[in-house]
């Protein structure tokens, strides 16, 4: 277990503590512990979904075991319970992102559908069919098919903002795409397929010095560091549980509570009312009116469980390590002959897409495949990128807090073997 | 591991791969099958030259991964002059050989039995199949197509 002995060395970490730490934190993972085809299991497949800690796991199985009821509903004392786990979760949250209120706190089944409710609430009764949604190159295809529904169902145009040949955003492109018939900006925090940090901050600054409200799909970005949706100061900001230690199925949706209050209801149904009859119905109040039916309450009690253990590891360590694994992995993958990088953004997390001299990403990703290696292959949902560097897909390893700088040996290693065999 | 490796690229898959036959465009053609896979990129264009009943010459150009690369060059050499009806029947046999396990040994399948180790990797299947179910699509096609009254007078 990580325990208080990582707790309390998060301030002052040192390179040579990391180690030990690592170390530690992996025995949290059971699921890392496995071989596949015959070798240790060397998980770099991250940014598609991260691995779950015991405490995780046990929360989940201890709600189904002892405190399973429906929520907001009986006046029985389990269901008084599973309700206190579920609001306690939703607490949770609102401390990890520094939110205001637990009624900017809406769960939702993860960043696509937190997008899609944007598109559809927020959006949607705000758009003409001369408006323009500002998007980037190097969305995500739920940050961009969204937009495009909406942009079906009102004539509104969606904006691409282009990218520089190393993956940043052309800022200056954005600027003067930031114009008076945009009414939305929606852009990634960071890239799942390149890794590009990209700066929010400066984004939202320009956005809102002209009223336009921005969302953040900050699904890649809660695993690698500290969000402060406050300090932020985005109007939206969505982001999925799996890919921060935590269940699938559970996301969640930050919104300013001005805006979401104004805002229709995603879906109709039970818990989002507040009386109905034949003659109208009336809503109930933040954040429930977006809740519509039973929650993903497991998921929920889950997620609180996996913002429990980020905070109990500490960014601090979490973005030490990780800033090593990248930069000894950009390092010694260089040394391979073929690779050719795909993104060479200077502010990124640790994600690494590229290809390996002609030889097909899937061929690549079988090769590791059978050497016990977990990497993503082809177009990671990003497919106009894809166009854009004019390239079918890449291979992508993405690490996470528990990835070793051994396990990067692997990873070139089986490489060098993967170069070989198909070249 | 080397064994397992070994059953998904034997040699002749990387030999395919790396020399694909029959790789260029037909001319003349009658026919043209286009094959995509959106979820790798992978993309081919099959020419064939058929006439009432037989394949008399098939060739293709694209890109895409070394086991749908090898599969359509293995195809090509193998469905050049060939039947629609032992084309189909061969293609009938592959698609069986990847998609049951433990299937019955089948000497029909020639080069096509190194395909087959794709099994331990079922995600690859889609990759082994791709040219092959667009080209036979086409001679299905065709083959409807030359039996009814219009074309068969």
């Amino acid at each position: 277990m990580i325990a208080e002995s990582v707790h309390m060395s998060q301030e002052t970490v040192r390179e040579e503590t990391l180690d030990n730490i690592v170390e530690d934190v992996r025995r949290d993972f059971p699921i890392l512990t496995q071989t596949i085809n015959g070798e240790p299991l060397v998980y770099l497949d991250n940014a598609a979904t991260s691995q779950k800690p015991r405490s995780v796991i046990d929360r989940v199985c201890s709600y189904y075991e002892e405190h399973h009821s429906n929520v907001h509903r009986g006046v029985h004392s389990l269901s008084q319970r599973a309700t206190e786990m579920y609001e306690a979760a939703r607490e949770t949250v609102r401390g990890f992102i520094g939110a205001a209120s637990t009624a900017e706190i809406v769960f939702t089944r993860g960043t696509t559908e937190a997008l899609n409710l944007v598109a559809q609430s927020y959006a949607r009764p705000r758009l003409g069919s001369d408006s323009e949604i500002l998007v980037t190159m190097m969305e995500h295809h739920s940050n961009i098919v969204p937009w495009q529904i909406l942009s079906g169902q009102t004539g509104a145009k969606v904006v691409v903002t282009p990218i520089h040949e190393d993956g940043t955003l052309d800022l200056d492109a954005f600027e003067q795409l930031l114009g008076d018939k945009t009414c939305i900006v929606a852009v990634a925090y960071i890239s799942n397929s390149l890794g590009t940090i990209n700066p929010v901050e400066h984004i939202i600054e320009r956005s809102h010095a002209r009223d336009i409200p921005v969302v953040i799909d900050g699904a890649q970005a809660v695993p690698h560091m500290p969000v402060h949706v406050g300090e932020l100061d985005c109007d939206f900001f969505a982001f999925s549980g799996h890919k921060m230690f935590g269940p699938t199925g559970i996301g969640v949706l930050y919104g300013k509570e001005t805006l979401l209050d104004a805002m229709p209801p995603y879906q109709g149904g039970g818990d989002m009312i507040e009386s109905v009859s034949f003659s109208g119905t009336t809503f109930n109040k933040l954040p429930h009116k977006f809740e519509a039916g039973t929650p993903n309450i497991a998921g929920t009690i889950g997620l609180g469980a996996a913002v429990d253990y980020i905070q109990n590891v500490g960014y601090d360590f979490i973005q030490k390590h990780e800033a090593r694994l990248l930069t000894t992995a950009l390092s010694k993958l260089s040394e391979l002959e073929s690779i050719r990088f795909i993104g060479q953004a200077a502010e990124r997390a640790s994600v690494i897409s590229f290809l390996l001299g002609d030889s097909h990403p899937y061929d690549v990703g079988s090769v590791l495949d059978k050497m016990g290696i977990a990497v993503r292959t082809g177009h990671h949902c990003t497919q106009p990128l894809m166009d854009h560097y004019q390239i079918p897909g890449t291979v992508r390893a993405s690490f996470a807090f528990y990835n070793t700088i051994e396990e990067i040996d692997r990873l070139c290693s089986a490489l060098r073997k993967a170069a070989s065999l198909l070249q | 591991m080397d064994t397992e490796k070994e059953e998904l690229y034997q040699a002749l898959i990387l030999d395919h791969d790396q020399a694909p036959r029959h790789f260029h465009r037909l001319d003349p053609f009658s026919h043209t099958a286009e094959a995509y896979n959106p979820l790798c990129g992978d993309r081919y264009t099959i020419y064939l030259d058929l006439n009432s009943h037989i394949i008399r010459q098939i060739s293709f150009e694209g890109y895409g991964c070394a086991i749908s690369k090898a599969s359509a060059s293995m195809m090509t050499s193998m469905l050049s002059g060939a039947s629609f009806e032992s084309a189909l029947a061969l293609f009938s046999s592959f698609r069986t050989a990847l998609l049951i396990e433990n299937p019955p040994s089948d000497d029909s399948l020639g080069d096509l039995i190194t395909l087959t180790g794709v099994i331990s990797a079922p995600t690859r299947i889609k990759c082994a199949l791709l040219a092959w179910e667009a080209a036979c699509t086409a001679i299905q096609g065709a083959s409807r197509h030359a039996i009814t009254p219009e074309t068969t007078n």
